[in-house]
Parts: C-alpha cells; sequence; structure tokens
C-alpha cells in the first residue's frame, strides 16, 4: 500500500537575523492510511516545524530548501514543497485534505469569534456552505467530539469553555471536512492527566470511524506508548529511530531514546533512584546544612477556606460564587516536601496563594515557624511581615513570563536582596555562588532572560527564589512548561538544593509521576477539598479513594505494559455525587477525614459516619 | 445591559457637575473678570455711557453676586436677575467680548471644526490603515522601511509648518485663497452649492496637514499591535484551516488590534474640538479652537466655560461610546471575563 504522505529528504532551513540554521537534515518519512505515526523528540529537534512545512505554514524566515512533500489527494500524489504557500492549491489542502490542531487550546481559537463561528468556517470556505449548513454540520462535529450541549456551544466563546472543551472544539474544527491526515502538534501538553486520556481515547475512537492518518507530534513517550501505531524519533533536525511501536520502545537502538526513557519519572522507579538526565547539569550544590530545629511543622495550614464572588455573565444579574478551596489543613514539615496534586480548578494553586498571603483566607490560619514558634501569617504586619517575605519564595510555573524580559539576570537576582537591603558587594558576591548553584555561568550575569532556553530560565527563577536564603520554596507546577529533555535537570537541582539547604518544600502539581519523585507526603485536591492525603509509598500502593484512582489511572505510561483503559475515562471522577460509597458526598457536603491506615486520611462522607454511629 | 448604561450615564451627569464647578473655579481664578476690566479701562478713558452699559451688563449676569451664586446661577440651578436661565435651561450665556450671545459665536464655528476634524480623522484613518496592515505583513523589507521612514517624517514636521508651506504652493498651483475655510467673498453669505464647493476645496489642506501626525502615529501603533496579534497561534490555525491570506488577516488579528483604537475614541472627540489650534490659528480657520484660546486671554467667562464644558461632555460621550462599542467588539467584556 502506498503511504498516505511521503516525506523524502526534506531539509528546512531558517535565515533571517539570527545566524542560519537547518532545522531539518534531510528527513524521510511514512505516513500510512488509517495509522498513527509518533513523531518523538525534545524541543529544537525539528518535529514542529516537520509539521509546519507540511501544511506550509512555516515562519516566514524558514525556506524548504530541498526535497518533496508527496500527499495523496486521492487523484495521484502532489508535492506539497512545490506549491506556492499561499496559493489556492495548498488552500485547498489546508483543512480539506490535511488538518492540523495545536498545542494551547486556548491561544489557538480566536477569543472574538463563537466556536461555532470558527468551527463551521472550514465548510463555508471549501464546500462554499451558507451559514445554515455549516451550522449544522458543526452542531453534529460538537456532538461527535463529546460537547454535552452541541447546540449551545455554537453560540460559546472560548473563553467559556475548560481546557479539555477548547481542545475538544479544536479536533471538531480540525475534522469537520474529514480529512485524510491529522497533523496533532503536542495536543495534550497543556491539559490534566485526566482530560488528556480523555482527549487521546477521543483521538483514538476518531480514528477508528473515519480511518483518518494521524501525525502525532510529542515529547511524552507515555502518549506514544498508548496510541502510536508507529514512532519516529527526531534528534537536532535528524531521524534517529523508526518502526512499529513495539519494535521502538521495546529495544531502544539509540542511546538518545534510551536517555529519553530514563529522563522522565516514573511509577516504577526503585526508592531513592535518581532521574538521569540527558544533559547531565554541573550545579555546585553547597555542602549539607541541618534544617533548622523546630518541633513541630514549620508551615501549617488549618481549616483554610476561599471563596471567589465572580461578576455576574450579564450586566446586573446576582453574582456567582465559587467555593474554591474549602476547609483545608495541611503540615509542612521541615526539611521534607509535600505534593498537592488535583486536576486544575481544584483549588490547589488557591492554596499556595494563601500560603503566599497574595490571597486572604475567608476562614482558618497559615501558621509559620520560624523557630520562635508558630504564627498566624495573615496577622503579620511590618517587620514580621518582611522577614516572612524572606523566608517563604515561590517558583512559577512559566519561565518564560516570570521574568522581567527587560532585566539583566544580575538585575533579576539581585533586586529581592536590594529590597531586603543586603550590602552591594555581598549582592554581587551571592549572585554568582546563585548562578554557581543552578549550574550556570557566572558570565551569563550580564544578560537578558530571552538569551536563555526554556530550562535554563527556570534555574533563574530558581535562582532567584533562594536569593533570600528562604526556609520555605512553594513550587507550582516547576517543570511542566517544560521540555521533557530538561524536567529530570530541574527535578534533580530541587532535590539536590533541599538536602543541602534543608529546604521545605510545597509542590504543586497535576503531574501525579513528578508528585510521586519529589513528595514525601501527598495530599490529593478536588473540588476545593482534601479527598486524600498520605505518606508517598501508602498512596500510591493503596489508591483507595476513587478521585486519586482515576488521577492514577489517567497517567499514560510509558512502558507498552501498562496500557490506559480508555473506556475508564468518562469524566465522572471528578464529581463527589458519583463516586461510590463511603466516599459519595452530597452537594455541599463536608463529609470527614478517616485514617485507615497511620498517617493515611481519606475523606468519607455523611452515610459512612451514620452507619458507624 | 439597560441598567448599567443608565448608571453610567448618572454617574456621567454628575462627573459634568464636578466638571462645570472645576472649570468655573478656573476661569475666576485670576483677579476681575471681562467687564470689570473693561470698565477700568473705560474710566480711564472717561467713557461715562459705555461705563453705564458695562455697570448694566454686570448686574444682568449677576456679576456683582458672590462667586458661588455666579456658578449657580450659570450652571441653572439657581435664579439669576432673569430668572432660571443657565446652562441646564440651555442658555449658553453672553460673550462679552463679542457682545452677543454664546449660541450666535460658536454656532457655524463648531460645526465648521466638527467637519474639518472629522474629516481629518477619516483621513487619518483610510490612510494609516491599509498602510499600517501593509507595513505589518511585509514587515523588514524595503516597503516597510519607507513607509516607516516616511512615517517618521510626518511625526517630526511641525503641523503649522506644513501647513505654510501647502497653503503657499496650493495657492501658486491651484489658485486657491490664503486661509480660511472658504474664499473671502462667501464670509456671511448662506450656505449655497459655491459655498459648498469652496468649502471642499479648502477642506484639503487642513486635512492633510492635522490627519499628517495622526497618521504617523496611527501606522506606528497600528503596525505595532497587528504584529503581536500576528504571531498568535490562531493566526496560524485560520491559515491552516486553508483561509486566504487577507480574509484570514482581516478576520482575526486585524479585529483583535482594533481594541485600543476603540477605547481611544473618547480621547479622539474632545481632540477633534481643541486639537488642532495650532494649525487652525495658522491657517486662519472659523474654528472653535481660536475662539477659546481668545475667550481664556480676554477672561469671557461665558464664552471660555460653554467651549470647556462642551468639551468635557464629549469626552465623556466619547468614554460612553468606546465603551459600548467595546462591550458589543469583544465577548470577553460583553461577558465580564477575563
Amino acid at each position: 500500500m502506498s503511504p498516505l504522505l511521503s516525506i523524502q529528504n526534506l531539509q528546512v532551513d531558517f535565515g533571517g537575523h539570527g545566524a542560519p540554521f537547518r532545522a531539518l537534515h534531510g528527513l524521510s518519512l511514512d505516513v500510512m492510511r488509517g495509522r498513527t505515526l509518533a513523531l518523538v523528540g525534545e524541543s529544537g529537534s525539528g518535529k514542529s516545524v516537520t509539521a509546519q512545512a507540511i501544511l506550509r505554514i512555516l515562519p516566514r524566515v524558514a525556506t524548504i530548501s530541498a526535497g518533496r512533500i508527496l500527499f495523496d489527494t486521492g487523484r495521484g500524489a502532489t508535492d506539497i514543497a512545490a506549491l506556492p504557500p499561499d496559493g489556492p492549491a495548498m488552500r485547498a489542502i489546508r483543512g480539506a485534505g490535511i488538518a492540523m490542531i495545536f498545542q494551547e487550546p486556548m491561544t489557538c481559537l480566536s477569543p472574538l469569534h463563537t466556536i461555532g463561528d470558527q468551527v463551521g468556517e472550514a465548510l463555508r470556505i471549501h464546500g462554499n456552505a451558507t451559514r445554515a449548513e455549516a451550522d449544522v454540520q458543526a452542531r453534529d462535529a460538537f456532538a461527535r467530539v463529546g460537547f454535552p450541549d452541541p447546540a449551545r456551544a455554537l453560540h460559546t466563546y472560548p473563553f467559556e469553555l475548560s481546557g479539555g472543551l477548547r481542545q475538544r472544539a479544536m479536533i471538531a474544527m480540525a475534522l469537520i471536512l474529514k480529512p485524510a491526515l491529522l497533523v496533532a502538534d503536542e495536543p495534550t501538553t497543556a491539559l490534566d492527566v485526566t482530560t488528556q486520556a480523555q482527549i487521546l481515547a477521543l483521538l483514538t475512537r476518531l480514528q477508528d470511524e473515519t480511518g483518518m492518518a494521524i501525525l502525532l507530534i510529542t515529547h511524552d513517550l507515555g502518549v506514544v506508548a498508548n496510541v502510536a501505531h508507529d514512532v519516529a524519533v527526531l534528534y537536532r533536525g535528524r531521524l534517529v529511530e523508526s518502526g512499529p511501536r513495539g519494535a521502538v520502545m521495546r529495544d531502544p537502538g539509540h542511546p538518545y531514546l534510551k536517555a529519553l526513557l530514563h529522563a522522565v519519572p516514573r511509577f516504577d522507579m526503585a526508592p531513592g533512584e535518581r532521574l538521569t538526565p540527558i544533559r547531565p547539569a554541573r550545579a555546585v550544590i553547597p555542602p549539607a546544612r541541618r534544617p533548622a530545629a523546630i518541633d513541630g511543622p514549620i508551615l501549617r495550614i488549618e481549616g483554610v477556606s476561599k471563596i471567589f464572588t465572580l461578576r455576574s455573565g450579564r450586566f446586573g444579574g446576582p453574582p456567582r460564587v465559587v467555593r474554591a478551596v474549602s476547609d483545608v489543613s495541611l503540615d509542612l514539615v521541615p526539611g521534607r516536601t509535600l505534593g498537592l496534586v488535583g486536576e486544575s480548578g481544584s483549588g490547589k494553586t488557591t492554596v499556595s496563594k494563601m500560603v503566599m498571603r497574595a490571597l486572604a483566607p475567608d476562614a482558618g490560619r497559615v501558621l509559620f515557624d520560624d523557630g520562635t514558634g508558630p504564627r498566624d501569617v495573615h496577622a503579620l504586619a511590618g517587620a514580621d511581615l518582611f522577614a516572612y517575605r524572606r523566608a517563604v519564595q515561590f517558583v512559577f510555573q512559566d519561565p518564560y513570563a516570570s521574568l522581567d524580559p527587560r532585566m539583566t539576570v544580575r538585575q533579576i537576582l539581585t533586586e529581592p536582596m536590594e529590597i531586603h537591603g543586603i550590602g552591594g558587594r555581598e549582592r554581587r558576591a551571592r549572585a554568582e555562588a546563585l548562578m554557581a548553584m543552578v549550574g550556570l555561568e557566572a558570565g551569563a550575569l550580564g544578560r537578558y532572560p530571552h538569551a536563555f532556553s526554556g530550562g535554563q530560565r527556570q534555574r533563574i527563577g530558581i535562582a532567584r527564589a533562594l536569593a533570600l536564603d528562604p526556609k520555605v520554596l512553594v513550587l507550582d507546577e516547576p517543570v511542566s512548561a517544560l521540555d521533557v529533555s530538561v524536567q529530570a535537570q530541574i527535578l534533580n537541582l530541587l532535590k539536590d538544593l533541599q538536602a543541602a539547604l534543608g529546604l521545605t518544600y510545597l509542590i504543586v502539581s497535576h503531574n501525579l509521576a513528578v508528585i510521586d519523585y519529589m513528595a514525601d507526603t501527598i495530599a490529593v485536591m478536588c473540588r476545593g477539598r482534601i479527598v486524600g492525603q498520605a505518606p508517598k509509598a501508602a498512596l500510591f500502593r493503596n489508591p483507595v479513594h476513587p478521585y486519586t484512582r482515576a488521577l492514577l489511572a489517567a497517567v499514560p505510561d510509558p512502558s507498552l505494559d501498562h496500557p490506559l483503559d480508555f473506556s475508564a475515562v468518562t469524566g465522572d471522577h471528578s464529581d463527589p455525587g458519583r463516586w461510590p460509597e463511603p466516599y459519595r458526598l452530597a452537594p455541599d457536603e463536608a463529609g470527614h477525614m478517616v485514617e485507615i491506615e497511620p498517617g493515611y486520611h481519606v475523606r468519607h462522607g455523611a452515610a459512612d459516619a451514620r452507619r458507624a454511629a | 445591559m439597560t441598567i448599567a448604561v443608565l448608571r453610567r450615564v448618572l454617574t456621567m451627569a454628575v462627573t459634568l457637575l464636578v466638571i462645570s464647578a472645576l472649570v468655573f473655579a478656573i476661569i475666576k481664578l485670576p483677579p476681575g473678570d471681562f467687564l470689570t476690566n473693561r470698565i477700568m479701562e473705560l474710566r480711564s478713558m472717561g467713557e461715562a455711557a459705555s461705563v453705564a452699559k458695562a455697570e448694566l451688563l454686570i448686574r444682568q449676569y449677576g456679576l456683582d453676586r458672590p462667586v458661588y451664586e455666579q456658578y449657580l446661577i450659570w450652571i441653572g440651578l439657581m435664579p439669576g436677575p432673569a430668572g432660571f436661565s443657565g446652562l441646564l435651561q440651555g442658555d449658553w450665556g453672553w460673550s462679552f467680548e463679542y457682545d452677543r450671545p454664546v449660541s450666535e459665536v460658536v454656532g457655524d464655528a463648531l460645526w465648521l471644526t466638527l467637519v474639518v476634524n472629522l474629516a481629518a480623522l477619516v483621513f487619518v484613518h483610510l490612510v494609516a490603515i491599509p498602510i499600517a496592515i501593509y507595513s505589518a505583513t511585509h514587515r523588514h523589507t524595503a516597503g516597510d522601511a519607507v513607509v516607516t521612514v516616511l512615517g517618521y517624517v510626518g511625526l517630526a514636521v511641525p503641523g503649522f509648518l506644513l501647513a505654510l508651506i501647502l497653503l503657499f504652493y496650493a495657492n501658486i498651483w491651484f489658485g486657491l485663497s490664503i486661509g480660511g475655510l472658504y474664499d473671502a467673498s462667501f464670509t456671511g453669505k448662506p450656505w449655497d452649492w459655491p459655498k459648498v464647493q469652496s468649502l471642499l476645496a479648502h477642506l484639503a489642506v487642513p486635512t492633510l496637514v492635522i490627519g499628517l501626525g495622526g497618521t504617523a502615529a496611527m501606522i506606528r501603533r497600528m503596525r505595532a499591535n497587528l504584529l503581536d496579534e500576528l504571531a498568535k497561534p490562531y493566526t496560524v490555525t485560520a491559515r491552516a484551516k486553508g483561509l486566504p491570506p487577507l480574509r484570514a488577516l482581516l478576520k482575526y488579528p486585524f479585529r483583535m488590534s482594533l481594541n485600543p483604537f476603540v477605547a481611544d475614541i473618547g480621547n479622539l472627540l474632545p481632540h477633534l474640538v481643541s486639537g488642532s489650534v495650532l494649525v487652525s490659528l495658522v491657517l486662519s480657520l472659523p474654528t472653535v479652537g481660536p475662539l477659546l484660546l481668545d475667550a481664556l486671554k480676554s477672561q469671557d467667562q461665558f464664552m471660555a466655560g460653554f467651549i470647556l464644558m462642551f468639551v468635557a461632555l464629549l469626552t465623556l460621550v466619547g468614554m460612553l461610546i468606546s465603551d459600548l462599542v467595546l462591550v458589543w467588539l469583544d465577548p470577553r467584556i460583553r461577558m465580564g471575563a477575563r
């Protein structure tokens, strides 16, 4: 059988203002009808460039300098590489023959147009459908991708939708013309694990129904192991390995793929096993220091609640109330890591903000113990508050948005010290020490953030958080915006720094594998409540709560022996009313925590309490 | 929605009231007023009859009363010597300098001002938007560079200088009379077709001069906005769907880049009245700008007060319009989302 898409010796060059460089060095690969080819590689390996070349939507500075992209349109093969990029022939292929979905479902949809308009648009351009005809088909497409109310979806704007529904809208948009090939560029990277599992299940189902081919671009080997038929591994613009999934994943030949398999946190890691970064970092970890001797927790969150009042939808309606956090209690043990896990919207970031005193709780207290006894953080003022700011620091998720592009690294690192009155000479010396600590050259202090890669920027973010010698670091999704090849470096660096500086971590993430690798104790949050809290080993050995089970079941494992059960991912797992007894909670019911083994608490519903009484 | 608009209108009324107090206070800040200055002048020249008339005017307009009473009479919240007759009742007051009601003095000038500045506004948008789109989509090409340089020149050339040069050549080449918005022979004549023709011919130079700086600024801003939006992923999505380039551009990034300009309407409307004072002086256009300048210099208080209040009203109305248009244009604002 002839391939649907055949890339032959493709070469893409980038010119423009920077130094010219070659993104693809003669890439050749075939995408077969009805199969999924996973294109794997770290950022900069050329996988997105390949996708853009197929659709001829490369950046202006990039040119296809050699090679052919043969696409079988049904009436013989067309060489896409030879077509003018914005000519009618290429536009006819786009959307109708080859469609594409992207990583960020929010930014890829226009916020000013309804999704009904955007989904139906392809029909109106290619099929000359009227608005009404397009609406009918768009509604069918919304139903196919699992919108709860397809008719209403037509008039919905992207910002009214959750991340998962936005990605479903993108898929509906891509598939409305029933293209032969779907190019999916990191379609689930920005989503929660549970949503990711649902989207992957959807793509698999749609492929079965329509027989389309999928070119899946990803860096997540867990995703590859679960949905790909064939795998192609790209490294620095060259194909280093390809073949059927089983052969490639079970017996990786190229050292790069082997390294990639060991660079991501997995559940079957031995206790104490370290990740092996693809490129070892040379951080100068300072000599170990004992954590401050404090009896009891360094930070105690005590029955904290937060309610947000939203402006109502239209002008003048009653305000909506959202219970973001309900009665959450957590203890941070000095020198240890507490992991807070949950889907987006579960309230975990709100908790971290209340710890930072960026938000005030509506009820409850946050107690911090600097060695002189616990004190309520939200009652601190003046010099005490200033000292607290110094003791607790934050590492942000997005290393691109969290560094001021107009400040040099030196300014970024010394600003906190300047605010806290550390002398000029000491500031400069400390900035250099911080750079060494996170494995960057002191010579880079004079450069601006844009000169660094994502992983390097996150190191700068960590160095900034450490500038004031804090006791507690709050890590909000510290690696979820980073490339897989540098995640291991950052996680190892955080572990080493914790051991050396006696830091206490509160790590917030939706990635269970990351939490598993980092945390000593794990708290699982759902809809603003802690539903389970346990030492790491106990939680993963015995995940009793249905929500915890659902989260665990949704993590795609890179080994082929634990495939995801797509039939189990329904989206019901986050509705407390549908949990089985004894976990079921009526609306607004708080339930109560039950200790099922030492240190392992699970939330039960009231029905359980009545039975016990 | 209706409730929200009504609430806005109410706050606008309160704002206007506060502004009127400020305007009046500022006009009254320098010692004396137009009439007392005039009386002193006349007394020194010994013109008793004129002095008597001026003193009559003082009593007629309550200028002998305390300042707060004068203010209340002016806005029409307190009966003056002629009963309730202030801004609220539609009586704009008396211009002492022209010795005519303010409405008569300002009347023609007001709408001519609007004509000139609206023409400039249309010119700015018609010229700037296509150039900005071209410049943004052909970034770092020779065409973009030429447009950019011309834009900087347009920003840098002082309007009044350009006005003089253009007037000179318009006179030599097309025989247009220097200055004014129509030929001097039409002054005081009713508006008939030849006078309108004369107006249209004379509009070209002020439109170009007033519009040029704005055009250059708008090209720069529009280009920057569009470049930001062109880099957004949804632009790529539109292309990946197979939309023709121009249609994709106008439907998605262009529409997104409009928001800042809509938000600017509030600043634009008052600019229509007061923005072109210098150029109007040089070109001796019969517009409101020079009138305001004169009124402020000679402390012609009702005249100055009325023009300032009018500008304030235009600002508030402009803000309201821009908010309503934004609500209509951007569903994120409509739905109250971030």
